[in-house]
């Protein structure tokens, strides 16, 4: 991990294409650039010098204990942050070699190209369909109804959902089950097309069948999207990330290729952790 | 086993209070019901459509009042709610942190105020100003039924605004509450898929709906009951008029001003008669809209628990 001098703002993009990797993998183009990246609630610092890269089709996943900044950190590369109220960050963080913090980048713009899903599903309390179509509503990406109806459509079936529901599209969304309504949520992220996908725990209030299947469902959304998810459990990091961060009270302590991470840590903390023997 | 005695007194007791409440509800009404036999005998349905009210001849019908209520509470809606609904949306979105709390109390004790002083201010204040502003109706406008009439002041107009600013901060505070009870994920879905602010609000307003259509309706229900500073201001004439200028009369008005008078029994019956309606009404119109509120703040807690055995 190293130090990047802060206000890095100021220095030029990195390059973007990096060597095959030692393991023999190569690596892929580097989507999102954080450099020494710190966060404050108030006067309080939730992060610290963070410094990491996600690749695109990529699946980048955060591990570490509750209350480490997993979510912080996620929420940060949407600017979702910025609707609390004394929120301060420090650093610089890029997406495609532009600085999500300049003054001048439309943060309504920004949040359509890097999409959320959240821990807990939150369909609208509308039907299946009107929840795909809200972002090309809102965003006016596609107008006319049978546009609407095609991305529709696609984003459900990208999400592993179309099958499930398609005699029930103008159904209330409420009535679907929790793992069905996480997979709505990610099919309305994906219909405003994204580059980025951001998932702060998308299973943990699922059960190990419908957890299965939005593992699977990332799995194949990788090689379109560049993915990072936060998780607090290590299997599931294990089976479906590429990279994997451990934080650790606010600070990054180690970033990897996922196999090194679960099986040659660096870091005596990280291995602390992954083998169970803490938090 | 103490435990379990005391707990088991405990829910007797509290729920004979809760029973006691019932039985109030059921009770009043059938004291009005009894106290009104005599008109409900005597003119049937025909009391709710006639619009005579001669107490001499004994004749009554109460369409007028009805009329007067109903005119009065819609067009104190139709002026509160979009006040109310935008004070509660800058409260519970928009304002600094700092502003908050002072607009808060504010409203409270707007809220607070009792009628007759509101009554007061009416007479004094508003009346003027009403006929004022109705002496500068320009004259191709006067022509429509809306609009006609003498310059009094004392009319519908006067009694919608006053009942819509007693309303106002009652229905901004239970819709205050109503948006505040939105979870937040429904607001950062929204901003998540490139929502603007104003679209994120709307995206909660959406969401809580039901709960704001409730506290537009309680408003309602008390502007439908409210007595003495409509009297003040109404005019108190029984005439079922669409201007908005003339003086007219109210179901909660008529009863106040009269019921002293009301010498024979089938005069004091007609009052008690009026009462019932209201009483009838405003039990709808509150039931209705705090189911409205609850089943709101149910949908808002989740609609659904976790499946069984969900993972850790
Ligand atoms: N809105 C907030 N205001 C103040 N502190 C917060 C807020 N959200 C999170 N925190 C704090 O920031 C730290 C990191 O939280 P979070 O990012 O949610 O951790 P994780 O997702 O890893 O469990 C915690 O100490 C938490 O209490
Ligand atoms: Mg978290």
């Amino acid at each position: 991990m190293t130090d990047v001098p802060t206000h890095a703002t100021h220095l030029p993009p990195r390059p973007t294409v990096v060597r095959a990797d030692r393991d023999g993998v190569a690596d892929a183009t580097v989507k999102v650039d954080v450099q020494n990246l710190s966060f404050y609630y108030g006067a309080k610092r939730a992060l610290e010098g963070i410094s990491l890269q996600a690749q695109t089709n990529r699946v980048t996943a955060f591990i570490g204990p509750s209350g480490c900044g997993k979510s912080t950190f996620l929420r940060t590369l949407n600017r979702m942050n910025d609707i609390i109220p004394g929120t301060r960050v420090e650093g610089s963080a890029r997406i495609d070699g532009q600085d999500i913090y300049a003054p001048n980048v439309d943060v309504v713009e920004l949040r359509r190209r890097v999409g959320m899903v959240f821990q807990k599903s939150n369909p609208f309390p509308k039907s299946i369909f009107e929840n795909v179509a809200y972002g090309l509503r809102i965003n006016r990406l596609v107008t006319s109804k049978a546009e609407i109806a095609e991305r529709v459509e696609e984003s459900l079936r990208s999400a592993a959902l179309w099958d499930e529901v398609k005699d029930r599209v103008h159904d209330s969304a409420l009535a679907l089950s929790g793992g069905q309504q996480q997979r709505l949520c990610i099919a309305r992220a994906l219909a405003v097309r994204p580059d980025v996908l951001l998932m702060d725990e998308p299973a943990s209030a699922l059960d190990p069948i419908a957890t299965q299947r939005i593992e699977e469902l990332i799995y194949r959304l990788k090689s379109q999207y560049t993915i990072i998810i936060v998780t607090h459990n290590m299997q599931q990091a294990a089976r479906v990330s590429d990279h994997t961060a451990f934080f650790w009270m606010g600070k990054l302590v180690e970033f990897d290729r996922t196999e090194r991470i679960f099986t040659a840590p660096r870091e005596k903390l990280t291995e602390d952790y992954v083998t169970g023997r803490f938090g | 086993m103490r435990a379990r005695s005391q707990d088991l007194g405990f829910r007797l007791t509290t729920g004979a209070f809760a029973a006691a409440l019932a039985a109030i509800v059921i009770g009043v009404g059938v004291a009005l019901v009894s106290q009104s036999w005599l008109t409900i005998q005597k003119f049937g349905l025909g009391f709710w459509s006639t619009s005579t009210w001669d107490p001499v001849a004994g004749d009554f019908g109460a369409l007028p009042f009805i009329w007067g209520t109903l005119y009065s509470s819609i067009l104190a809606l139709l002026i509160a709610t979009p006040i109310a609904l935008g004070i509660a949306v800058f409260i519970s979105e928009l304002c600094p942190a700092r502003l908050r709390t002072p607009l808060v109390f504010l409203t409270e004790l707007l809220a607070a105020i009792p009628s007759i002083v509101y009554g007061l201010w009416g007479i004094f204040v508003l009346v003027p100003a009403v006929r004022s502003l109705q002496t500068h109706v320009p004259d191709a406008l006067r022509a429509l039924p809306i609009f006609a009439g003498p310059p009094l002041g004392v009319g519908m107009l006067s009694a919608a605004l006053i009942l819509a600013i007693m309303v106002v901060p009652f229905t901004s505070s239970v819709a205050r509450e109503v948006l505040k009870s939105v979870p937040v994920t429904q607001r950062e879905g929204a901003y998540a898929l490139g929502a603007t602010r104003f679209e994120a609000i709307r995206a909660a307003m959406y969401f809580a709906r039901t709960g704001i259509v409730g506290a537009v309706m309680l408003g309602f229900g008390r502007a439908l009951g409210e007595t003495m500073a409509v009297t003040m201001v109404i005019g108190n004439n029984p005439q079922v008029s669409a201007s908005l200028f003339a003086p007219q009369y109210t179901m909660a008005a008529v009863i106040a001003n009269e019921f002293t008078e009301a010498a024979d029994a089938l005069y004091l019956n007609a009052l008690v008669e009026i009462g019932l309606v209201l009483f009838a009404i405003t039990l709808v119109v509150n039931g209705l809209s705090r189911l409205l509120i609850w089943s709101m703040a149910r949908g808002a807690r989740g609609p659904r628990r976790k499946p069984a055995g969900a993972a850790a």
